[in-house]
Parts: C-alpha cells; sequence; structure tokens
C-alpha cells in the first residue's frame, strides 16, 4: 500500500482516536493532574492570620520533618510493614504452594475461603474485627487473655486485620504466576527424588520472585498509606489511636479537624513522593524479572 | 496432567494446615452471622461464637430498616447508585481509551499512554485533599457527583483492556470492517466491544466493587447523612454506639447492618469468580 492511499484513513484514525481518548484524557487532567499540581501549590503556601495566603517555600515541608507527631507516626508504619508484610507474603506463598500441589476439592473451597475477605468492603472488616477484639464482645481477649486493644497491643491487631483482608489476594496473584510455570519443571526435579516440600521451596518459590515483588510492591504502597483500619478502631481506645497514629490519620486530621490545609498538603504530598519515587526505584530495579512493562 | 501420587502424611499435614487458615479466614463471618442472630444484650451477654437461643435475625433486621428514620436503606440506595454509575461510567470511559491505546494511530498516543503510565501508581491519599477543595470551589461537594466523578477515573483499567485488546481483538476484522465502509465508532461498537467482552466484565466487577467499598472519598465529600454510601454510614454509627454519645447503644444495628452490607459481594464474588481471578492476573502478570 502507498503512502498517499494510507493517508486519508490514518487521518480517519487520528481524528477516531483523539475523540476516543478525550473522556479519559478529560477525567485524567481533572481529576489525577490538576489535584495533584493543587496539593503541590498549596503545600508551599501558609495561611496567616495578618496577610493570607502568603509563599513559605519549603517551610511546610521543614515543619512535617521536624514534628514529632509526623516521625513517629512515620515510624509506626515503618514498624508495621517490616513486621506484616514479610508475615501476610509469607501466608500467602504458604497457601498458594498449598493449593498448586492439592487438587482435592477442599482445596477449591480453601482457595474461596481464603479470597473471600478480599471482597469485603475495609470498614466493614474492621467492624468485625473490632467486635472480635473486644473483651465484650468477642471471644479473643477472654480466650488468650491479651488485651488486643491496649496501646502495645493495638498495632499488631491493626496488623492481624490487614493480614486477613489481603493474605487471600496475594495468594490468588501468586497462584496464577505458579500456575504459569511449564509442569516439566517440577516434573523433572521429581525424578531426581526431590520431595514436595523442597521442590515448592527450592524450585516453585524461586520461579515466581517475579510475582512475590509484584505483591511486595503493592503490599508496601498499601501500608505506608494506612487509613481506614487506625481511623475505624480509633473509638475503641483514642488514647491508643492518636489523631496522628499513621501519616495519613495524621493527614486527614490536619485537614478536616483543625482546617489546616497547606500542612495536610505537604504531609500527603510528602507521603505520596515517597510512595510514587519509591514504587518506580522499586519497579525499575526489578525490572527485568517484574512482569509490569 | 498426571502428577506422582504424594504421601498420605504430607497430604494430611497440607491439608490440616488448609483446613487451619479457612478457618481464620472464615472465623470473622461466622461471628457475624451469629452475632446478627442476637439482640443487644444476647451480644454482650452470650458465648460470642454460639446462638444465644433466641432468634432475633427478623427483630434486627426490621429494627435495622426503622433506625434514624430509616437511612439505612437510603444508604443501601446511595451504595449501589453509586457503584452501578460509576462502574458502568468507568468501564465505557477505559473501554473507548484502551481500545483506541491498543488499536488506533494517532499522534500523542505513546505520550499520552507513557503519562497513564506514569501517573498509574500517583497514591490515592495525594489526591483526596485537593480533590475535595477543587470540588468544593466547584461548588460540587455533599452532591452524588462528588463521589461519582472522580469514581470515572480508572487508569488500571485502561491498562488492563489495552493489554487485553491488544491481543484480543483481531487487526483483520477492524480491517474488514473499514473496508465494508463501517465508521470507527462502529468498528469498535461491533467487532472491539464483542471481542474484548471477559476483560469489560472484570473492569465493570472490579470498579463497582471498589466504588461498594470506596471509604476515603465519600468520607471526606460528604456531609449530608441522606448521601452517605453504607461504609460511611455504618462507621459513624458504630463511632457513636462506642462512644455512647446518641442514645442507647444499638450494636445489633450495626452488625446486622454489616451482614446485609457483605451479602451482595460475597453472592457477586461467588456467582463471578472467574471474572474476579482474571482481573488479578490479566495486567499483572504475563
Amino acid at each position: 500500500m502507498t503512502a498517499a492511499a494510507r493517508r486519508p484513513r490514518v487521518g480517519r484514525q487520528a481524528v477516531a482516536g483523539w475523540l476516543f481518548v478525550t473522556p479519559f484524557t478529560v477525567l485524567l487532567v481533572l481529576f489525577l493532574l490538576l489535584p495533584m499540581l493543587y496539593a503541590a501549590k498549596l503545600s508551599l503556601y501558609r495561611s496567616t492570620l495578618v496577610e493570607g495566603e502568603v509563599f513559605a517555600w519549603l517551610d511546610n515541608y521543614r515543619q512535617a520533618l521536624g514534628d514529632p507527631e509526623f516521625r513517629s507516626g512515620v515510624r509506626r508504619v515503618v514498624l508495621f510493614g517490616l513486621v506484616q508484610t514479610p508475615v501476610m507474603i509469607g501466608i500467602a506463598l504458604v497457601a498458594a504452594l498449598l493449593i498448586d500441589e492439592a487438587t482435592s476439592r477442599f482445596s477449591r473451597v480453601f482457595r474461596l475461603a481464603a479470597f473471600v475477605p478480599y471482597a469485603v468492603p475495609v470498614v466493614i472488616g474492621t467492624l468485625m474485627w473490632g467486635f472480635l477484639y473486644s473483651p465484650n464482645t468477642g471471644p479473643l481477649s477472654s480466650l488468650t487473655d491479651v488485651d488486643f486493644l491496649s496501646s502495645g497491643t493495638v498495632l499488631y491487631s491493626l496488623g492481624n486485620i490487614v493480614t486477613w483482608q489481603w493474605a487471600g489476594y496475594n495468594m490468588i496473584v501468586l497462584y496464577a504466576a505458579l500456575q504459569g510455570v511449564p509442569r516439566e519443571v517440577y516434573e523433572s526435579a521429581r525424578i531426581d527424588g526431590a520431595g514436595a516440600v523442597q521442590t515448592a521451596l527450592r524450585i516453585k518459590t524461586p520461579m515466581i520472585s517475579a510475582a512475590l515483588v509484584l505483591v511486595t510492591i503493592f503490599t508496601i504502597i498499601g501500608t505506608l498509606q494506612f487509613f481506614t483500619e487506625p481511623l475505624i478502631l480509633q473509638p475503641l481506645n483514642p488514647g491508643a489511636i492518636t489523631n496522628s497514629y499513621t501519616p495519613n490519620v495524621y493527614a486527614y486530621h490536619q485537614a478536616f479537624s483543625y482546617q489546616q490545609y497547606n500542612y495536610s498538603a505537604a504531609i500527603s504530598f510528602l507521603l505520596g513522593a515517597v510512595v510514587f519515587v519509591g514504587s518506580y526505584i522499586f519497579l525499575f530495579a526489578t525490572r527485568r524479572k517484574s512482569a509490569l512493562r | 496432567m498426571s502428577r506422582p501420587a504424594r504421601t498420605t502424611g504430607g497430604r494430611i499435614a497440607s491439608h490440616a494446615v488448609m483446613a487451619l487458615m479457612a478457618a481464620y479466614f472464615l472465623l470473622p463471618f461466622w461471628w457475624l452471622l451469629v452475632a446478627s442472630t442476637k439482640d443487644n444484650d444476647g451480644l454482650f451477654g452470650s458465648a460470642p461464637l454460639w446462638f444465644s437461643g433466641d432468634f432475633e435475625l427478623f427483630d434486627n433486621l426490621s429494627l435495622l430498616w426503622r433506625h434514624d428514620g430509616g437511612v439505612y436503606l437510603r444508604w443501601l440506595r446511595n451504595s449501589a447508585l453509586y457503584s452501578v454509575v460509576s462502574g458502568i461510567g468507568a468501564t465505557a470511559v477505559a473501554a473507548l481509551a484502551g481500545y483506541a491505546f491498543a488499536k488506533l494511530r494517532f499522534p500523542g498516543r505513546n505520550l499520552l499512554f507513557a503519562a497513564l503510565l506514569g501517573l498509574i501508581m500517583v497514591p490515592a491519599t495525594v489526591l483526596v485533599l485537593p480533590t475535595y477543595l477543587l470540588m468544593s470551589e466547584a461548588g460540587l461537594t455533599d452532591t452524588v457527583w462528588a463521589v461519582i466523578l472522580p469514581s470515572l477515573l480508572n487508569p488500571f483499567g485502561v491498562y488492563l483492556l489495552r493489554v487485553y485488546a491488544h491481543d484480543a481483538v483481531p487487526d483483520e476484522m477492524l480491517e474488514a470492517a473499514r473496508i465494508d465502509g463501517a465508521g470507527e465508532l462502529r468498528v469498535f461498537r461491533s467487532v472491539a466491544l464483542p471481542a474484548m467482552r471477559p476483560a469489560l466484565v472484570t473492569v465493570l466487577l472490579f470498579t463497582m466493587v471498589a466504588t461498594w467499598n470506596n471509604f476515603f472519598l465519600p468520607l471526606v465529600m460528604l456531609s449530608d447523612s441522606d448521601l452517605f454510601p453504607l461504609t460511611v454510614g455504618l462507621r459513624t454509627w458504630y463511632q457513636s454506639a462506642t462512644l455512647g454519645n446518641a442514645g442507647p447503644a444499638l450494636f445489633n444495628v450495626v452488625v446486622v447492618g454489616a451482614l446485609v452490607a457483605i451479602v451482595p459481594l460475597i453472592v457477586a464474588f461467588l456467582l463471578l469468580q472467574r471474572y474476579w481471578r482474571g482481573g488479578l492476573t490479566i495486567g499483572a502478570l504475563k
């Protein structure tokens, strides 16, 4: 086909192409680009009684970095991530390896049982665990003699809620990756006399490292933005779950309880930048392995 | 596919681990089911994981419909409205864009798609406050649009549908339809859409469930309790029951409200398992 014959059709496609992506582009600008730029701008200003909004350079960021409440929130989510992420990914991996190996009907029922918490709103998952933790309505504290809502334990109790809600989701992603590995790889290991546990640990797990990287990134992203679970459980022990419990809870209360929009924007922008840059560095560093192209 | 027989001991061990894990995942649901048959005193006075002897489920339900002037039914309707409108809208927008990115040649296509990939990771956290302030300038906070409009944007759905359309929509059929004189919109409707159907259902399902479950956005955007979705509404009830600042604490209403809110999700989940798993695996892996 000559260039001259092709041109009119490409022209028609160009118009159609633009028309087709217009709704998406408009939404992208209105609800992603514009708010992001607006947050950036807000974070560089300060609201004063005398002069109104004044340009304050990076003052809000400097304040945030030196703010003990913000810093303790950051420390808390980092600690949370360091403990909860490996535990949850570990459970998900074990579960995925088990359902990959077993072919019984029970393993299909198990797959459903593990995945169903993901379908429940975080608000309701947290409510249910809140009732289960409470010594008045739940069995857990009388069974174990542990106060699940004290300031020393509530972080772990929150970690359990997140693990419960997301382990099955991660299990399905890992299971799908396991299913994608050619069976011959396992068969030859078996012929060499490797047992089921050995095959799982030495062969299957390394084969799905790309998927493991992916679910780890998504978990870390979620962890840094930790918000709904602590906010819902807050009335059960407001002394333990403070208004600055996590950076996101802090940003929320700064904006909507104290009307400190500029400071709130700086906190969430800082947090967002860490998440954004962090996940891209992570993705880039593991690009060859990871499948997110 | 033949698998070598495993030792019986190994099978028992692996099934025991699965049984233990399944008990953990199902425990809260069992508790919720049992608790929804108890009245408020029964919640506090009987064994948490077993029935109390009375069966109060229907009384609880009728209490739920009447509590606070029947506002729960409004919340249920709102959740349904937000998730259906956002789900259909977002899927339509993503289908058009995903198809165009995969199959149409237009200047700026690669640039725009690169922008999408760059922005897909922007965390929602950063966006909620400025979106609220912008909405408030536009006078749209405390309206249904404040929840629906931002939910129409689904960059991951566009990405997923682009990946899917790339392989599933045959170029020859598009070309043949064009030679037959079909306009681009018609080509899209009669050739591309049917071929993209499984992925469209997945995106629709995910957007609907995400909107049904959304909490942060409606929490910030809405202050009129008549506009609340279930998530925000139940949280306000739970909060006032726990803090005890709104008259008699009616935990049984919260419990049965939570049950009613997740029943449609569990039904959708069980009926549409194929599509759930599809969504987790199409875009992310392979």
